[in-house]
Parts: C-alpha cells; sequence; structure tokens
C-alpha cells in the first residue's frame, strides 16, 4: 500500500494514441519527494538536451504534488514541467485549484504525456477510464469557456479542467492553461500543450487516498489550521497591507495600492509614479473593485480567499488571483477597470499576466521610438486602451506584428532589430520579470534573481523580510515569536541588519548571510513544490503555519516513510541540483545567471561576483554554476554525475 | 409515543460566507474512514459543496434519510437571480443521483452529526469551516420518541430495493458459507 501518493503515473502518447497506468518507484518519493522533484527526475532521464520544446518527445507533465488530496490544508498545487520554449530551459509553473486532488482521487499522481496529435484533442481521465477525445468543436474557444462546454459535454459537473485558450493552440511564447480558478502561466508551458495538440486536460475521480499514520497526522493538520486562525488574528505589525498575512498578496481583498502604484514600475517598466495614490483614485478603484468582485474564493481545502469572482458588466464572467489585476493597468498607464476588462480577455486566451502586458507595453514604446512605424501596426487605433485591445488580438492570432511579438519581448527584440534590444530591458534568462526598477543592490535579491530555476521572483523569496525594520524595538518584537527560523542565528541576522549605514544593503547581509537566506527561502519553496502545498501558507509570506519544523513530521506521518530536518532539506537540495543540472545540460551558464542590468541603479560588479562564487560553493557547485561530480555523488545524484561526465561537462 | 427530552443539534449554513474549498467534504471524509483519518475521499462525504463558480453558487448540502423512490421534485428556483436546481437543495440519497452513496458499494450516507467517543464539540466539518458557513446550534427540545433503524438495516433495505431481496438474501447466504 502506498500512503499520501496513489503511486500511479499516467502515460499517454498522443501520437500513437496509447494510454498506460504505470506504478511508479516509491524509492523516488525518499529521494525527490514527489511533485516537482519526480517530474525533474522524468526530465532528466527522459527528455536528453538534444530534445526541442516542440519536439514530440518532449514531455508535458501535470503532476499532484504529494500531499494533494491529503487533509494538509492548501496541498492542492498541480505542477506543471515541460521544456519552456521561450527559455529553452526546464519549466515549472504551478497552479492551485481542484485539479491535483481530483487526479489524486481518480488514482494517479502525475500525467505524463508524449507525442502529438495531428487533430486538436482532449483528455479525460474518470477514476480507471482514460480517453482521448475529440477537441475540433472547441479551437479557438476561450481556455474558462473550453472548461465549462468540456463539463457539460461530458455532463460531469464536478470534472475538473485545465484548458488553453487561441494563445496556447498557437503556440504564444507566454501561453498559459488555465483551470478553475487558477492558472499555470510561465515559461509558456501553454504553448506546448498546444504544441501537443491538447486542448484540455479534464479530471474525475471517486477513490480514496491513504495516508500512513492518520493520528499523527490529522494532529498535524489542525495544527497548521490553528496556526492559520492565529495569523488572521495577529496579522504583522510595521509592515504594508500585503505583507501581513498570510495566502498570496490579498490583491482581491485589499483595496489600498498605493505601495504597487507608487513601487512598482508604469508602462513597459519605465516609469515610477510616486504621487499616484491620492484619495481621489483610491475611491475610484475601491468603488470599481467592489463592483466587479462578487465573491472571494479558494482552492481545494484552503481557507484563505486568494481569488475572487469578477463580473465585468457586458462581459463574461472569470476568476482572478493576485496580481494581474495591477500587471495590465500599469503597463498600459491606465485604470483599474480597464485591467479587469482586458484581464478577462486575456483569461480566456490564455496568457502569462506578467509577460503579455510587458510585451504590448515594448511594442508601444518601439513604436513610440520610431522602430516600429504605421506600416508594421496596420489598423492600430489611435486610443490607448483600443491599442492594447487590438495587440493582445493580434498577439494570440499570430496575426502580422503579433506573430513577433507572441514570441515575448526578447525574441521579438532580436527579431525585430534597429535598436529594439535595448527595449526588452527587464527580462532573466529570456523571462519577462516584475515590473520593479529600485536603487540601492540587495544581495539576497540579487542571489535569488540570479540564480533562481523558477526564473521568477515571486516564487522564490518569501521567508525574510525584503527590508529592514529601522527601529531595534520592532526588530525585537518580530523575532519575538518567530517559530519558523531553521535556526536562531536568522534571528540574529535580522536583528542587525540596518536600512543604511553600518550592516546595511549591500554589504550585509554578507555573501555567506545571504547565501544562508537564500538556501532558507529555496529551501520551503522546494519542499512546498515537491508536496503540493501552497507557497501562500509555506514559502511565500512570512510566518506561514508550515515551515521546516513541523514539515518532516507532516511528510512522515502522510506517507509512512520517516524523515527528519536533516533528511528533508536533503532532499529539497537534491531537486534543486537536479534542476540546475537539467538547465546546465542544456546550456545554461554563469553568464546567463544576473538580473535585468537597470534592476538597480547602484551596482557592484566585484561584489556581485563574490555573491555568485559564495553561493555555488555552498551549493556543492564549481565556479561556473555546474554541480561538482563529488557533490552529485554525495547526494544520490551520481548518474547525473556519469551523464555530465560523458557529456564533457564535468 | 412518549415524549423525551432531546440535544436538537442544527447546523446554519450561510452560503455568503462559503468560499468553496471543501474543506467540510475532506474532513467529513476522513473522520468516518476506518481507521478514523485514515483516507480522504470527497465522494464519501455526508456533506458536499454544491458549487458552479461561475455562477457565484455555493451550497453546502448536507445527506439526510435515503430514500428508495424518485421524487418529482424538478423545479427551479432563483435565488437573488441564481437558478438552483430543487434536487440540488435535497437532502436525500436518492436513486436519481449518485449524490450521497457510497462510490463502490453504492450504500447510502447520513450525516450523524460525527458522533465520537469521547464526542466531539461540533461536527467536525464546522470546525474545519473556519469562515464560519457553517455554524453549529445545540438547542434542548421536548420531541415523540422515534423508533431508530440502524445503519446496517438501512443499508441492507437500499440494496433491497436496487437489486431485489431474493438476490440479497442469496449474496449474504452464499457470503456467510463463505467465512
Amino acid at each position: 500500500m502506498r500512503y499520501a501518493e496513489t503511486g500511479y503515473y499516467l502515460e499517454v502518447d498522443l501520437s500513437t494514441g496509447s494510454i498506460e497506468r504505470v506504478e511508479s518507484d516509491p524509492k523516488w518519493t525518499e529521494l525527490y519527494m514527489g511533485g516537482l522533484g519526480t517530474n525533474a527526475k522524468i526530465l532528466w532521464d527522459r527528455v536528453p538536451p538534444e530534445i526541442e520544446p516542440f519536439s514530440p518527445d518532449n514531455l508535458f507533465i501535470l503532476s499532484a504534488g504529494l500531499l494533494c488530496g491529503t487533509l494538509a490544508p492548501g496541498a492542492n498545487r498541480t505542477i506543471v514541467s515541460t521544456i519552456s520554449p521561450q527559455t529553452g530551459l526546464m519549466a515549472f509553473s504551478m497552479m492551485g485549484g481542484f485539479f491535483a486532488p481530483e487526479l489524486k482521487y481518480a488514482g494517479y499522481d502525475k500525467v505524463i504525456i508524449r507525442g502529438k496529435s495531428d487533430k486538436l484533442v482532449y483528455l479525460y481521465i474518470n477514476n480507471d477510464k482514460v480517453e482521448i477525445r475529440d477537441a475540433s468543436h472547441l479551437k479557438g474557444k476561450g481556455a474558462v469557456e473550453t472548461q465549462e462546454l468540456i463539463k457539460q459535454e461530458l455532463n460531469e459537473p464536478k470534472a475538473h479542467v485545465a484548458a488553453i485558450g487561441l494563445a496556447g493552440e498557437n503556440k504564444v511564447l507566454f501561453a498559459s492553461i488555465e483551470q478553475g480558478r487558477s492558472s499555470c502561466s510561465r515559461a509558456g508551458i501553454g504553448a506546448v500543450m498546444g504544441d501537443k495538440g491538447l486542448k484540455a486536460v479534464a479530471v474525475r475521480g471517486t477513490k480514496d487516498v491513504n495516508v500512513a499514520r492518520p493520528a499523527d497526522f490529522i494532529k498535524e493538520c489542525n495544527g497548521v489550521l490553528n496556526y492559520i486562525k492565529y495569523r488572521a488574528d495577529h496579522p504583522i505589525k510595521n509592515m504594508e497591507a500585503i505583507f501581513q498575512n498570510l495566502g498570496s498578496p490579498q490583491e482581491m481583498a485589499i483595496v489600498d495600492e498605493k505601495w504597487h502604484t507608487a513601487g512598482f514600475m508604469w508602462g513597459n517598466v519605465r516609469t515610477r509614479r510616486k504621487d499616484f495614490w491620492t484619495e481621489e483614485v483610491e475611491e475610484q478603484w475601491k468603488s470599481v473593485q467592489e463592483s466587479v468582485r462578487t465573491r472571494l474564493i479558494s482552492c481545494y481545502n484552503c481557507p484563505m480567499k486568494c481569488g475572487a469572482l469578477i463580473s465585468v458588466p457586458e462581459s463574461p464572467r472569470y476568476m482572478m488571483k493576485c496580481f494581474s489585476k495591477l500587471t495590465y493597468t500599469m503597463a498600459a498607464y491606465s485604470d483599474l477597470a480597464f485591467g479587469f476588462k482586458i484581464a478577462q480577455m486575456a483569461t480566456e486566451y490564455g496568457v502569462d499576466g506578467f509577460s503579455c502586458p510587458q510585451v504590448m507595453a515594448f511594442a508601444l514604446e518601439l513604436y513610440e521610438a520610431g522602430i516600429l512605424t504605421d506600416e508594421d501596426l496596420p489598423g492600430m487605433p489611435s486610443d490607448n486602451e483600443g491599442r492594447h485591445y487590438w495587440l493582445l488580438d493580434r498577439i494570440v492570432r499570430r496575426e502580422g506584428i503579433g506573430d513577433i511579438l507572441a514570441d515575448g519581448t526578447y525574441w521579438a527584440a532580436k527579431k525585430i532589430g534597429k535598436g529594439a534590444e535595448e527595449y526588452a530591458h527587464n527580462n532573466i534568462k529570456k523571462i519577462e520579470q516584475l515590473p520593479l526598477k529600485l536603487g540601492m543592490l540587495n544581495p539576497v535579491y540579487f542571489l535569488m534573481y540570479s540564480t533562481g530555476e523558477k526564473i521568477n521572483i515571486t516564487q522564490i523569496e518569501g521567508q525574510f523580510p525584503q527590508e529592514p525594520f529601522s527601529t531595534m524595538e520592532a526588530r525585537e518584537e518580530f523575532v519575538s515569536d518567530w517559530i519558523q527560523v531553521p535556526d536562531e542565528k536568522f534571528k540574529k541576522y535580522f536583528l542587525e541588519w540596518n536600512p543604511r549605514g553600518e550592516n546595511s544593503n549591500p554589504f550585509y547581509p554578507t555573501p555567506e548571510i545571504a547565501t544562508e537566506l537564500v538556501d532558507w527561502m529555496e529551501r520551503m519553496h522546494y519542499i512546498d513544490d515537491a508536496l503540493g502545498v501552497c507557497a501562500g501558507l509555506s514559502s511565500f509570506p512570512l510566518k506561514p503555519p508550515y515551515h521546516i519544523h513541523n514539515y518532516p513530521r507532516i511528510f512522515s506521518a502522510g506517507t509512512g516513510i520517516d524523515m527528519d530536518e536533516e533528511s528533508i532539506t536533503l532532499a529539497a537540495r537534491r531537486n534543486r541540483t537536479l534542476i540546475r543540472a537539467v538547465n546546465v545540460r542544456r546550456g545554461m551558464t554563469r553568464a546567463d545567471e544576473k538580473p535585468p542590468e537597470d534592476h538597480w541603479r547602484k551596482r557592484f560588479p566585484d561584489l556581485e561576483n563574490t555573491l555568485l562564487d559564495v553561493y555555488y560553493k555552498f551549493r556543492g557547485w564549481d565556479e561556473r554554476g555546474i554541480p561538482t561530480k563529488e557533490y552529485l555523488q554525495e547526494i544520490d545524484l551520481g548518474f547525473v554525475a556519469e551523464d555530465l561526465e560523458k557529456r564533457g561537462i564535468i | 409515543m412518549a415524549k423525551v427530552k432531546k440535544i436538537i443539534k442544527t447546523i446554519t449554513v450561510d452560503v455568503e460566507k462559503c468560499n468553496g474549498c471543501r474543506a467540510c467534504e475532506a474532513i467529513c471524509s476522513a473522520f468516518h474512514a476506518e481507521p478514523k483519518y485514515s483516507t480522504i475521499n470527497p465522494e464519501r462525504s455526508r456533506i458536499r459543496v454544491m458549487r458552479h463558480p461561475l455562477k457565484d453558487i455555493y451550497l453546502p448540502v448536507y445527506a439526510g434519510e435515503y430514500t428508495p423512490a424518485e421524487c418529482m421534485g424538478r423545479d427551479k428556483y432563483i435565488i437573488e437571480g441564481k437558478e438552483y436546481d430543487e434536487c440540488g437543495f435535497c437532502r436525500a440519497a436518492c436513486p436519481s443521483r449518485t449524490l450521497f452513496h457510497e462510490p463502490d458499494s453504492g450504500l447510502p450516507l447520513k450525516c450523524d452529526m460525527c458522533e465520537d467517543d469521547p464526542p466531539q464539540e461540533k461536527p467536525l466539518c464546522v470546525q474545519w469551516c473556519i469562515n464560519d458557513a457553517l455554524i453549529y446550534e445545540e438547542r434542548e427540545e421536548e420531541v415523540e420518541e422515534d423508533v431508530q433503524i440502524d445503519d446496517i438495516e438501512i443499508g441492507i433495505k437500499s440494496l433491497a430495493d436496487k437489486y431485489g431481496i431474493d438476490k440479497v438474501v442469496e449474496t449474504l447466504t452464499r457470503m456467510s458459507q463463505k467465512s
């Protein structure tokens, strides 16, 4: 009997139509836990670097996390992994919602898809019955609309459906996968799904998920739930509203957007509008938000209400989460009403909410600069908002200029030439980043931006405050109930960190301390992503209910495999290094490990080099950022060392 | 029949507060598993959230009595502009739907307010609904004593309705001989 996991993968070959239920290796659970970890192992074993993202041999893996479908609150994440067409590296985008638990109840931990269908199809998993069904009637349909149509035609309202929109079908390199209130958006995974001719995956399950030590497991789950209640009553003091609570930043609940609108950049990540937020704006935005927000909603087995049902007049309804509320608004220098309206279209089309607004703002900047002309943009309306709707439509259809823009700012700039590269200024490893430009280099963030395999800061950061507190009194109060620290020394680091003068950025935290902090944050994210626990209850907010001290107990009680802090840390580091190995085998180098040139105004090349050196060394990698043979052998990744050696990489 | 004092247990469902997370279903199925909390399967839950997110419909419904017959209830209700099937409000484990039947055996399910020894302070679904969509109350009332039939009898009755009593007797005889 397998516990927490089902012990089965569903292998589907869309070229041949073959469907197999395959038992997974229980040893993998000890080594890689599950979810992202086992996805990485499969991609390492089965997708060598010669295989292109749009090859039929690229795998597309939808995986439930190890704890999904158990009672662990917030364990509902689906981890989608493939080779990204935007970066050529491993993509691992994730979504919450209800898909992963349903997949477990259907009896599978993962769906591994290979091959390509020559006509558009969808996969229907109903317990043991799995079918590849025709989807030609769904061609061109919206990602939200498709989910409803499939549930109707299956007469299965309880099914959960992950679908692509027009952007995925047309292989837009920042196409998303939409599912209920959630989406999986980064690195173009929707394009890989579209390339495989797969419009959607629907799942319905009515089987049991077992846990090994039920009495211990429920005790831990009750502990998590009680701590969530405690945190609801104890928001973190001396912090902006979005940092006070658990969950993803409560963008659907919070109306006060002073911090984002004054601190983040508008347009093509260009302009700071420090005085934008006025009483008048607040009143207007509040009225817009409250009029379109029908209800705050959750993912499976989670009390947080991070999402919302949005009803924009005269538009179909959709569900929104988090920061896409502002990305379109701010990229277009527009207002919240526009943001909610265009996000409806963008969700149906299925595009990433960070990349897409930046791509449009980039195009309009190129037009202003005369690099793109009326000839390139025939028929584009003259009004600002109209231009955005027009561009969005061209992009998802890959029509005219849209065909170039659909590859994202990095590739589009290369194709356009004439100096366009200067305008694609906010990328790391070819992916558009948060619209942020700051003053003083922050060593912790430098490391996360540069080295993070997710290539997305919000999915790396979290446990340690972003900025020091000004008074010692406030710092002492903050550390007084900081039970989540892996070691007491982290409290000391925080107490000693000053906003300016001695012990301040960029030289404090020192490279050694910065590395330890990054290791802590990454460790929590890698555990979450293997277990399928939402970062909003764990690695992302300050003082979360899941941490390094209760995770081993939860893991052990759930799976029956004993883990302690040391072994779960080792498993997280193993996963982190395995993904690094997948990427270095695909050609990623130290030269790629850098934030956008203009991310900070004040840069320190020598310090930055030292930071990378210290971090790599701590990780057991060489000065090129490549795992060493000795370290790989030490952490049971000898097979990786062998392959890298054979290829002359180490 | 004699009048007896009885604790009436009520759960008030505030549909406006439901965030649709289905924690109630998860914990209910786990509590009723054998051994307790050993398995989770919302399909075995005695509370289900009728959800239609895009229509903003979230309706937690508890499993009530088993009934062998289909009803006439096919009406629709429109409440605050949202259309509900009458069926959606119904607590019965009935033959016209799979709801409130065990997924493997087809046996009917019924909410028992989490009877436990020692007793739970509140049913588990209420404990796990920290958004307060489910509120538990107890009050004492004088009621007429009724005759309770036990779970096994309800179960066998439902099998008899489905397959005929002869088939059930035949199966039970065969099973008892085997064991």
